[in-house]
């Protein structure tokens, strides 16, 4: 029963997320299978304008390259022709006793041929690496920038998973074809017709002879490039399954074993790795398939060439020269061919990265900066919701025509059960999100019209997250306010009673915190944000959940801190517990979306609401 | 056994790019998470990679073959222009068509059995070099599974990853092609000189001495090249941190209005990867620039010097016509000597992380007694629990009896090591003084299987797999029936499950459906309850439930936990009702053992971290000294 369960979710899982998730991944394609015709011609438009969009700074580079690499193959493709002319016309002089004078001139035209080609090819490869530097330097830049702006809606649905490979290994595929892909794809056309007009000139009959299995070549790579293709698709998703199933019971062995999950476990990993090594088996056979196919391709004409040419040469038809000129160029036209079936792989990886950039750059931030801001000189914090509704999903209200206002300076605490909208509340006092209907103001400045950096420095929340950058105790701190001194942050730490803890550490505030601050436990992580926030001096401090990791001793310290802390400004205070209601001016009880109560805590309490009835059973919980 | 956080990635690409390489070398995964630093000055030795051939046993017939073809093929590749000698200085030259077609005939019987032994070379590695990959990575899993949570706290499941993937690709990518690449290109190498050398020997010479600057200088580009890659990936590494932290920091980045200062950080960051990618990009120009002004050069003097041996009477015409002909076919051997050098060093590297971590000894290992009818009377008898290195114990002096059906409270500060007091039940750490028994047996006696189904736990945060519902559910018991899941799911107020797009079979985790916090400790609640253990261990697993819903959960747990011995750490005083006695844990032991109204009556340090009407002390300031 459960097996069917796994095996049906991990195969069928991926096209079912894929459908029904593509109303909010908006036009963006992600590890779709197969895309619809008119899905991957928009797909493919939205890539070239990505793409042209990031070359055209380089036209001019680009046009010299071009001309490099067409001295620089030129250089190079005179070199078997100049030994046909050294053979044919150098030689036989010096067989006639004329001296070698002809012979030598034709070497020093080698090489200097042969200095050319290394010139122009060293300007070439570092030209062109610069170019792909650039542009990568610029995608990444463009592409961080973008995900820092997009709003917070976006980036709840796109996962931090799916940015975090956006910025990495989808970058990295486009670094790959830079760096490597797109110089053997130059170097392989360009050889290609190159050789091809010079086996013409040199002799029409033997190079046509040559050049007869051209079209065999084309149709054969052509059925190859496909294959590999549908290949490379399925090694990727069988990767990514032993990937996911690989970490997943890494991250979650505790799970694993404490439940004796280990045979399931294997059983699903053999599954998964066996069909990984199907799909790499596919692969390889289709190289060992492709490769010496290319290769008897190559050896045929050379035969035919041997044979035809020869027999040519018996008749005087060619020379010598000629028929070494064209075994020489032989060897050049095939070996190319073969590092095209790597070259695809690597420009259908960097296709799909640039088509999930692509998508990823197209989002409009939601929630977008004004074009004529609104100066608020100094905040005092009076907030007002104005016949304010929200939703995520159409027909699914959170809240439903909200109106009220907050006094400049009051703290409020919002109560209420899970979902009834208190955290949406919060969100859209720090613009996280825009209302769907209504308004929210600050000072009576409706939101949208303060810039963000206005708006951030009158508006912070904090919330059981506690988000800890790599770096020390102060540098965290000091995110609240970039420009803070060290008394300042000191005194920051103080103030909410984190002093103690913090000069407790190993190096006081010079103390890493460790990936994620992973060498902090949750409560001290939870005091370290709070002085972070209390640093950044907002006229409107929200806190949601903000002390539910601490234990009861950190939070009766901070509550305590919290009284003078919030005393002269506006504060939304969110929680469970009601420990923290007690500090409150005023209580909201939330339901359903809506303020069914609201009064100052005292008040409610003696009266027969629901906030009573809360208060009552805490009470009771505290027996 | 340090977990060093280092991992050469297998995709260092280093040219000049074989095409000999598997087709799929592109496609190999990449964690990008792991900041990848350079093992320095760590002794190598092929001694590990040696050990992993045992892998390859089952494919010996194969192998024999593939390199008997691999010889085959050298040799009908050299013969070749040889053929094209014999028809120059032959039929042309000496005016007798009729060895012409004989001669041509045999070039091309040389080119198609050159073309089909490649064939069945390749057709035939594949099979034992990606069952070597993936035996070696079955075993890892299958031994990352039995290692103790000790191990794996101090392991990072990417580091894990990049072993499991990269290094392993490495090795494939060694055994597959770089041995078999190594030993052709040298044996060419050597067939060429000499037939060149046959041929005419001062020429033969001049093409030696020409390998040799490449030798030489390809060599030692490579270990350049490697160690600049490195610093690229390294750097690449720190890029991807910070995108890591940007990405999961979002909110706060946001709510503190500091997206400039983030960029400025990352860009700086992405303009040092720019500049050194701009190093590698023209030491490899140089290089390739180098590798290609040789041999053409070569060209030019062996030209030369064979047309006036020619005049001389010294050469034929076909002669030189092979003679440069083989002597190009020389230039990607020569070439890539350095480059797979430089992938058995990533090879060796690879397989020391790997047998690195299949050599790490799984410290908790089976027991053999078997309980013939567990009742769960739970005991820790002085137990010690220390971390490995560490000074000052986690757990001393641990006395704790809890008789079957009764359920005890474990209440501490932060810091206190109730989790790790959890933890010793299941066996998911053993104690390192003292002992824990189970109806008497000492659990490192018993029976893992049977251990682990006598306790199930609930983590606080409970850990979710992305996979459907039921197979999360049923995580400790395959053979749960619809009913008993919905009783399960009945007492941990988990209902939303029925409501989720494809009710039982969602996906959730990761990959799927994301849950709320609150959720997720329901769900995980239902695993434990379904699992019908004697001994139930609940870690803090009602933080993240509202109070109405945590008193719901509360409301049913009192059934289950009446049928079973309990242990459940609390932080809160609603969660202590649930059990018969409190165990106050503090610096490491257990204090103090008794009900929640003695204790709150007796004890001030119990009164200091659950009574929670301190605050409303506060709050009147007058009343604060009742």
């Amino acid at each position: 029963m459960s097996t069917e369960g796994t095996t049906t979710t991990a195969t069928t899982g991926v096209t079912d997320e894929s459908q029904e998730s593509r109303r909010w991944r908006g036009v963006a394609a992600e590890d779709r299978d197969e895309l619809p015709e008119k899905v991957s011609l928009l797909l493919r438009a939205r890539s070239r304008r990505l793409l042209g969009d990031l070359l055209r700074p380089h036209r001019g580079q680009i046009t010299l390259l071009v001309v490099i690499i067409v001295v620089s193959n030129a250089a190079g493709l005179s070199i078997p022709f100049l030994v046909k002319v050294g053979i044919d016309s150098g030689i036989p002089p010096m067989l006639a006793g004329s001296g070698a004078g002809a012979l030598l001139l034709i070497v020093a035209a080698i090489l200097g041929a042969a200095l050319a080609q290394a010139f122009t090819r060293r300007v070439f490869l570092k030209l062109s690496g610069r170019i792909g530097q650039d542009i990568l330097l610029e995608l990444r830049r463009r592409v961080f920038d973008h995900f820092q702006r997009l709003s917070l809606s976006f980036h709840e649905k796109y996962t931090s998973g799916r940015v975090i490979s956006r910025l990495t290994s989808d970058v990295e595929a486009i670094a790959e074809l830079l760096q490597s892909g797109f110089d053997s794809l130059v170097t392989a056309v360009l050889t290609l017709f190159g050789t091809a007009v010079l086996l013409l000139v040199l002799d029409v009959h033997l190079g046509l002879a040559a050049l007869v299995p051209l079209p065999v070549l084309y149709l054969f790579t052509r059925w190859f490039r496909r294959e590999s293709g549908v290949v490379y698709r399925r090694t990727r998703e069988a990767v990514a399954l032993v990937i996911v199933h690989f970490v997943e019971s890494m991250t979650g062995i505790r799970a694993v074993q404490a439940f004796r999950r280990e045979p399931r476990n294997q059983e699903i990993f053999e599954e998964l790795d066996e069909s990984y090594r199907a799909a790499n088996m596919r692969g390889m056979r289709l190289v060992a398939l492709f490769m010496p196919g290319i290769k008897l391709i190559g050896n045929v004409t050379v035969a035919t060439v041997l044979l035809y040419g020869g027999w040519l040469a018996f008749r005087d038809e060619v020379t010598v020269g000629v028929l070494a000129a064209f075994l020489l160029y032989l060897r050049q036209f095939y070996e190319p061919m073969q590092e095209i079936s790597q070259f695809y792989n690597t420009l259908q990886s960097a296709g799909a990265a640039l088509e999930k950039l692509s998508g990823v750059l197209e989002e409009r931030p939601l929630v977008a900066e004004p074009e004529h801001p609104v100066p608020l000189e100094r905040p005092r914090g009076e907030v007002r919701f104005q016949d304010v509704a929200f939703s995520y999903v159409p027909d699914v209200p959170i809240l439903r025509r909200l109106t009220l206002t907050i006094p400049a300076g009051q703290t409020v605490a919002v109560v209420g059960a899970t979902g009834a909208g208190k955290t949406t509340l919060a969100k859209l006092i720090a613009r996280f999100y825009d209302p769907t209907e209504g308004r929210v103001l600050l000072d009576g400045v409706p939101l949208p019209d303060l810039d963000e950096a206005t708006l951030r420095r009158a508006v912070v929340m904090v919330t059981q997250e506690n988000f800890l950058f790599t770096g020390t105790v102060a540098e965290n701190i000091r995110f609240g306010r970039p420009e803070a001194s060290m008394a300042e942050v000191m005194a920051a730490a103080e103030a909410i009673g984190a002093h103690e803890f913090i000069s407790g550490l190993p190096e006081g505030y010079e103390t890493q915190v460790g990936k994620r601050g992973g060498r902090m436990s949750a409560g001290q992580r939870q005091l370290v944000a709070f002085a972070r926030a209390f640093l950044a001096d907002p006229a409107v401090l929200i806190l949601d959940e903000a002390t539910s990791s601490l234990d009861v001793p950190s939070e009766r310290l901070l509550q305590r801190a919290l009284r003078t802390i919030l005393a002269d400004r506006t504060a939304l205070i969110i929680a469970h517990r009601l420990s923290t209601v007690e500090i409150a001016e005023r209580v909201l009880v939330m339901d359903g979306g809506r303020v069914v109560e609201d009064g100052p805590p005292d008040a409610l309490i003696a009266g027969e609401g629901r906030f009573a009835g809360l208060h009552r059973a805490w009470l009771d919980s505290l027996a | 056994m340090s977990p060093d956080s280092s991992s050469t990635s297998g995709s260092t690409a280093g040219p000049p790019a074989s095409p000999d390489d598997s087709g799929s070398s592109s496609s190999d995964p990449q964690y990008p998470l792991e900041s990848r630093k350079i093992p320095r000055s760590k002794r190598l030795s092929a001694l590990s990679l040696w050990r992993l051939r045992s892998y390859l046993r089952p494919y010996l017939g194969r192998l024999a073959l593939i390199w008997v073809s691999a010889i085959l093929g050298i040799g009908a590749g050299i013969a070749i222009p040889l053929v094209g000698k014999e028809i120059i200085d032959g039929p042309i030259a000496r005016r007798d068509p009729g060895a012409l077609v004989p001669l041509g005939l045999l070039a091309l019987a040389l080119g198609v059995v050159e073309a089909f032994l490649t064939y069945l070379r390749r057709w035939h590695q594949s099979h034992p070099v990606l069952g070597l990959e993936t035996a070696i990575r079955d075993d890892l899993y299958r031994h990352l599974q039995r290692l103790p949570m000790s191990f794996h706290g101090e392991w990072q499941s990417g580091q894990l990853l990049s072993r499991a993937t990269t290094d392993l690709s490495t090795i494939r990518r060694f055994f597959g092609f770089g041995l078999l690449f190594l030993v052709m290109n040298i044996l060419q190498l050597i067939t060429v000189t000499v037939v060149l050398l046959n041929m005419y020997w001062p020429l033969g010479l001049l093409v030696a001495a020409s390998a040799a600057p490449i030798i030489v200088i390809s060599l030692r580009f490579e270990r350049r090249y490697m160690r600049i890659s490195r610093q690229v990936q390294d750097e690449q590494g720190d890029l991807a941190t910070l995108v890591e932290e940007a990405a999961l920091g979002i909110r706060t980045i946001r709510a503190f209005g500091r997206r400039r200062h983030v960029y400025e950080t990352y860009d700086e960051s992405a303009r040092k990867v720019h500049a050194t990618s701009m190093d590698k990009v023209v030491l490899a120009s140089r290089f390739f620039t180098f590798l290609e002004v040789i041999p053409n050069v070569t060209l030019g003097l062996v030209l030369l010097l064979g047309a006036l041996a020619v005049g001389s009477g010294a050469l034929t015409l076909g002669t030189l016509v092979a003679f440069t002909t083989l002597m190009l076919s020389l230039v990607w051997p020569i070439a890539s000597l350095g480059y797979i050098l430089a992938m058995g060093q990533e090879a060796i590297t690879a397989a020391d992380r790997v047998t690195e971590v299949l050599d790490t000894p799984p410290a908790i290992v089976d027991g053999a007694a078997v309980i013939p009818e567990p009742r769960g009377h739970l005991r820790f008898e002085g137990v010690e629990f220390r971390f490995p290195g560490a000074e000052r114990p986690v757990l001393h002096d641990v006395w704790l009896d809890v008789r079957p059906g009764e359920t005890v409270a474990v209440v501490g500060a932060t810091g206190s090591g109730k989790t790790t007091l959890t933890a010793l039940v299941p066996r998911l750490m053993d104690v390192t003084g003292g002992r824990v028994t189970i109806d008497g047996y000492d659990v490192r006696d018993l029976s893992l299987a049977q251990l682990r189904s006598v306790v199930a736990t609930a983590f606080e945060e409970p850990t979710l797999f992305s996979m459907s519902v039921r197979e999360n559910l049923t995580l400790g018991r395959r053979d749960a029936t619809e009913r008993e899941m919905r009783e399960a799911i009945e007492v941990a107020q988990a209902g939303f499950v029925y409501d989720l797009p494809w009710g039982l079979d969602t996906r959730i985790g990761e990959q799927g459906m994301s849950l709320s916090g609150g959720q997720r400790q329901r769900l995980a609640l239902a695993r434990a309850v379904l699992s019908k253990p004697k001994i139930l261990v609940l870690d803090d697993t009602l933080s993240a439930l509202d109070v109405e819903t945590e008193a719901l959960v509360e409301e049913a747990l009192k059934h289950v936990l009446r049928e079973a011995t309990g242990m459940v750490v609390a932080h809160r005083a609603s969660t202590v009702l649930l059990a018969d006695k409190v165990a106050l844990l503090r610096d490491g032991t257990i204090t103090h053992v008794g009900t929640h109204q003695e204790l709150l009556a007796e004890v001030p340090e119990y009164r200091e971290l659950l009574a929670q009407d301190a605050d409303l002390d506060d709050l009147d300031p007058e009343g604060a000294l009742r």
